[in-house]
């Protein structure tokens, strides 16, 4: 089995880092950067930025503010929010991410899916969907931050998605965001269970124990941490020694 | 102070900002240029690179590039090839179909194979951080661009294919993936390639970018 990867998630609103709850009540948090260097520091994985109201507003920040990360940060950076076109996600690129997530442009077109991936290779081409539960083993898709309802069967399009040429899927549980109840188990197994790609779980960790469950229960090849990190409850390194001492694999990460 | 010149080569191929932001980060004064003339005045010279084998070479022909690399090395101009840059540096890929590369180091370029050691399907391309090691045979790292980082430590890879130097000397360190040792870093004379992003790998990374500025 891979390496799991330990991701810190930054939404952003404007210039601010801010978390929510269900993805809504935004709080502000601080500057995106400052917070990102710190989980560089830490020995994150990889980062993770969602412009959360990009999708609604039109243009962003989001540009300039990896292009600042890129100066000081040195692993690999997903960015999201906003990007509707194969020329959103070359500017996005030039300016230092390594991956583009695409949630509402590709409900709305999924061929865009399929354009990224050959422009730039699948592993470049994160699908990103918001997931709310519709009954006990049923989860629709939504975008614009879990506001709209698309009538979309997540399965079905987490199938499609991969046939499209998703190289990789931020699943995150809009049931869960910012609860710190856990991440949504029986969601991310039933992601996990019909695609091959890797699966990034997002939504609801409240504590290391529950990124053991969600990689050994829900078969996660990667977790996203926003609210345990930005709240300070816990560091990523501590959050890395509980995975170690579980017995999964992890990069090997000397804390400074 | 004594601020390195780097070249890193501009052939149209791949994001080369965060290469120039890494470099940046270790000091360095970093241009990036297509010009043989800067570039073969340089001391030091990054050859970077994603995606496709055939399309790299075939930019770098259309650039009147390869003779000016290979100019690079006859010099012994200190060069570092990248991800696809690290594999371009071999005599040839079997990446769709035969290509020639640019035959700096004797050997070529495979798949990576679709089977872990034990016969499992894995997945292709490898991605994710992955521990390098002493390949056989090898000490340690002293006098190599490895020389300030230690065996075990994780770099991040992106990649689907992978190098087979033909003299395992030339073999620096390893990964390991699905069991099967893939070449991570290999070294002849002044040249030096990494099949993963030391621009990606953390402090690791920098390590290894901060040596080539200062060797």
């Amino acid at each position: 089995m891979r390496n799991i990867r330990l991701i810190a998630r930054l939404d952003i609103k404007g210039p601010n880092l801010i978390k929510g709850i269900h993805l809504e009540g935004l709080r502000v948090m601080g500057s995106p950067n400052e917070h990102a260097l710190r989980y560089f520091l830490q020995g994150a994985d990889e980062l993770i930025y969602m412009d959360c109201v990009a999708s609604l507003y039109g243009r962003n920040h989001l540009g300039d503010i990896v292009s600042a990360a890129a100066k000081n940060i040195f692993v690999p950076m997903t960015v999201g929010g906003g990007i509707r076109s194969v020329d959103d996600a070359t500017q996005i690129l030039r300016a230092g991410a390594d991956k583009v997530a695409v949630n509402t442009a590709a409900v709305a077109n999924p061929q865009l899916i399929t354009e990224i991936a050959q422009r730039f290779g699948s592993q470049c081409m994160v699908l990103s969907i918001e997931a709310k539960q519709a009954s006990p083993d049923r989860w629709e898709v939504y975008t614009d931050n879990g506001r709209e309802r698309t009538g979309l069967d997540v399965i079905e399009w987490v199938k499609r998605g991969v046939e499209m040429g998703a190289g990789e899927i931020l699943l995150t549980s809009v049931d869960r965001e910012g609860t710190r109840k856990g991440f949504d188990i029986a969601l991310v197994m039933a992601v996990t269970s019909e695609i091959s790609v890797p699966v990034i779980a997002s939504g609801g960790m409240g504590s290391a124990d529950d990124m053991l469950t969600v990689v050994q229960d829900g078969g996660a090849d990667a977790v996203a941490m926003a609210d345990i990190l930005h709240y300070k409850r816990a560091e990523i390194g501590d959050i890395r020694a509980v995975a170690e001492k579980a017995g999964l694999g992890v990069r090997y990460y000397e804390r400074a | 102070m004594n601020v390195p010149e780097i070249v890193v080569i501009d052939y149209g191929v791949g994001n080369l900002l965060s290469v120039q932001r890494g470099l940046e980060h270790c000091g360095a004064n970093v241009t990036l240029t297509a010009d043989p003339e800067k570039i073969l005045a340089a001391k030091r010279v990054v050859l970077p690179g994603v995606g496709a084998f055939g399309n790299a070479m075939e930019a770098l022909h259309n650039l009147d590039l390869v003779e000016v690399i290979r100019d690079v090395a006859n010099k012994k101009i200190r060069l570092l090839g990248i991800c696809l840059g690290m594999q371009l540096l071999f005599e040839e890929s079997e990446e769709f179909g035969i290509t020639v590369g640019l035959g700096l180091i004797p050997g070529r370029v495979l798949p990576i194979p679709i089977r872990t050691e034990l016969g499992e399907s894995q997945k292709i391309p490898h991605i994710g951080w992955s521990s390098l090691q002493l390949p056989d045979g090898l000490n340690g790292w002293n006098e190599t661009l490895l020389q300030d980082n230690r065996p075990s430590e994780s770099v991040y890879f992106v990649h689907s294919f992978m190098a087979l130097p033909t003299n395992s000397h030339h073999r620096i360190a390893d990964c390991k993936y699905g069991g099967h040792s893939v070449a991570a870093v290999i070294g002849r004379g002044h040249i030096t390639g990494c099949q993963f992003h030391p621009e990606k790998s953390g402090e690791v990374g920098l390590k290894i970018l901060r040596r080539f500025c200062l060797d």
